[in-house]
């Protein structure tokens, strides 16, 4: 057998297997329309997507994942609960010369159900635990609404929290804004010159003042965020225990049920996360009960946090022994994203993919 | 025979010349002065290669030249992951550009790589897309953007006149090549006190991908001792 086959047949397995948990199986275009994903990324999908250009559609993009596109289908005529499976090629440019395949298979299965989430994700996650249990690999887990909701409950300004939530997912800017609006980095000289001019008159004097005013830019815009710069430079900085706390959880790693623990310990000081860790206890619990061991399941609060993704909740990957090797599965929750993609309706989601190269590599049939 | 491009006309062909004629290898080119065709003197197995600037970063990845003189912002925009596939023999000293990001002087509020950001999202919200960046320099710019946490951005490709976009109302900040920021005043715009993408110059790459003979090794290094550079190790 070929090596394309024999990935293609592991492939078939592992579709059967979410086809046997009643997923109905969606097919989605190769080509998608590049808009919706730029939106949804922003422009650094361009460095990982293939863009391609068609003379009536315009700009089109090879798609980099099933997600969007199956959402997109549920949103416009889907029945719910729902569970999905697909199976086909996704495309991601490499920039630079490495081994990793710009071109590989994906089985995935995501489910839509508002019941009781939890329970979903633990068993989306004992699903995929249970199809890769032959291979030994090593689980990672994480939950981003805990970090979000700690962000929420901080007691400043909601400019700051949106700054922040903003941010979420790109952890180095995440940390430079929390460093800045707890004092824990100095103000940047250029930003105390620029609110040094800001102070000399109004916003819209200093625009008239500075020059010819060109481009799509209002004055408004730039009066209204002179404004909320002056602002911000007169909230205090968010108090150090509770920004010691938020610091503490962004490094929190250990065992879920330890983790469970600690989280429970820091709530009363933080009681705006106290949902989102009874959320974690009861996915816990729903795990146990599917067989998953949590008190040696691994934890990170940050786990997951890179960009181009959109979970928003619980987050988890397969890895093999070889760090050199893409996790072998990934997924999560990502509510958020129905939101954007729903126009005003959304559904509670979550899901994940495979890599079948990877599985039949690692079982030594390519 | 050992390949080396060399831009085909102006003040970077002029300069290419004198900066190797200094050296005493004397590159000059033949026939009449449209001509595209040129000579070494002074060096024995070198063969000249009069080429658009633009392209000689294209014809190093693929290998069809053994060096070329180009401007460091070309290569490392046009060839991803430039490292693997060029190596900088020398930084010739001249064609000095600065890669620079600018916004309208009248944004009184945005100063810094972080203004930007914070005003591209609320640009966002107001008028429903993204904030836009004119260039020609697409990867470069992304790469830095990204790097810095920008988002809520997009760029719009512009080859030419990159400063008066944002007056044309099709983008709202450029990044764009800059010696004396002239132009930019000119048209309404400042760079911002973080917005320094790159700072280019001509410089003298070595093609890994080209084909290296033992007579080209040979001829290499006495080109690089002629030049006194170091030949590359690991080449």
């Amino acid at each position: 057998m070929t090596s394309k086959a024999a990935i293609r047949a592991e492939a078939e397995i592992l579709f059967a297997a979410f086809r046997a948990e009643g997923a109905l199986p969606v097919e989605a275009d190769i080509l998608q329309p590049a808009e919706t994903l730029l939106d949804l990324y922003g422009e650094d999908i361009r460095a990982r997507a293939y863009v391609t250009t068609d003379p009536l559609r315009g700009e089109m993009m090879l798609r980099p994942d099933f997600t969007v596109p199956v959402v997109q289908a549920h949103m416009a005529h889907g029945a719910e609960p729902a569970r999905y499976c697909y199976m086909g090629e996704v495309f991601r440019k490499q920039d630079s010369h490495s081994t990793r395949a710009n071109e590989y298979l994906q089985v995935g299965f995501e489910l839509f159900d508002r019941t009781a989430p939890e329970q979903a994700d633990a068993q989306v996650f004992a699903l995929f635990a249970r199809l890769l249990a032959p291979l030994n690999l090593r689980a990672a887990t994480g939950d981003i609404g805990i970090l979000m909701a700690a962000v929420r409950g901080l007691s400043t300004t909601d400019r700051r929290k949106a700054a922040l939530l903003r941010h979420i997912w790109r952890p180095n800017r995440f940390r430079a804004l929390l460093d800045r609006f707890s004092g824990r980095a100095p103000m940047p000289a250029a930003r105390a010159a620029l609110l040094d001019h800001l102070q000399k008159d109004s916003p819209e004097a200093l625009t008239l003042a500075a020059g010819t005013l060109v481009g799509l830019r209002s004055p408004e815009d730039i009066a209204a965020r002179a404004r909320a710069l002056i602002d911000d430079a007169a909230t205090p900085a968010i108090a150090a225990p509770e920004a010691a706390l938020l610091y503490d959880l962004l490094s929190l790693q250990a065992p879920a049920r330890a983790a469970l623990n600690h989280l429970r310990g820091i709530t009363p000081m933080l009681p705006a996360i106290a949902p989102a860790v009874d959320r974690f206890a009861t996915r816990l619990d729903a795990l146990d009960t599917l067989g998953t061991d949590t008190a040696t399941l691994p934890f990170e609060a940050s786990h997951g946090r890179t960009s181009l993704e959109y979970y928003d909740g619980f987050v988890f990957s397969f890895h093999a022994a070889d760090p050199a090797l893409p996790p072998v599965a990934s997924g999560g929750r990502y509510d958020a994203l129905t939101a954007v993609l729903g126009q005003g309706r959304s559904i509670p989601a979550v899901g994940g993919v495979i890599r079948p190269g990877l599985v039949a590599r690692l079982k030594g049939s390519v | 025979m050992l390949k080396i491009g060399v831009p085909s006309k102006g003040r970077l062909m002029e300069k290419t010349f004198d900066w190797f004629g200094a050296r005493g290898i004397a590159m000059r080119q033949t026939g009449n002065d449209r001509e595209y065709s040129g000579a070494v003197d002074g060096i024995d197995g070198v063969e000249l290669v009069l080429l658009s600037a633009g392209e000689i970063p294209r014809e190093l990845s693929a290998g069809r030249i053994h060096l070329g003189v180009t401007g460091s912002d070309l290569v490392r925009d046009k060839l991803a992951d430039w490292p693997a596939q060029v190596a900088e023999l020398a930084p010739l000293g001249f064609g000095h550009a600065d890669l620079v990001l600018a916004v309208p002087v009248a944004w009184i509020d945005v100063d810094t790589l972080d203004d930007l950001d914070a005003a591209a999202a609320a640009f966002r919200a107001a008028h429903g897309h993204r904030l836009r960046i004119a260039t020609k320099y697409h990867r470069l710019v992304r790469d830095f953007l990204t790097k810095n946490g920008v988002a809520d951005y997009q760029l719009v490709d512009s080859q030419g006149a990159t400063e008066g976009t944002v007056k044309n109302l099709t983008a709202e900040a450029i990044a764009d090549i800059t010696s004396t920021g002239e132009t930019l005043r000119a048209n309404h715009l400042k760079v911002l006190s973080d917005g320094l993408i790159h700072q280019s110059q001509a410089v003298l790459f070595l093609a890994r991908a080209a084909d290296w003979g033992a007579q080209d090794r040979a001829t290499l290094a006495t080109l690089c001792a002629r030049l006194g550079l170091a030949a590359p190790a690991d080449l």
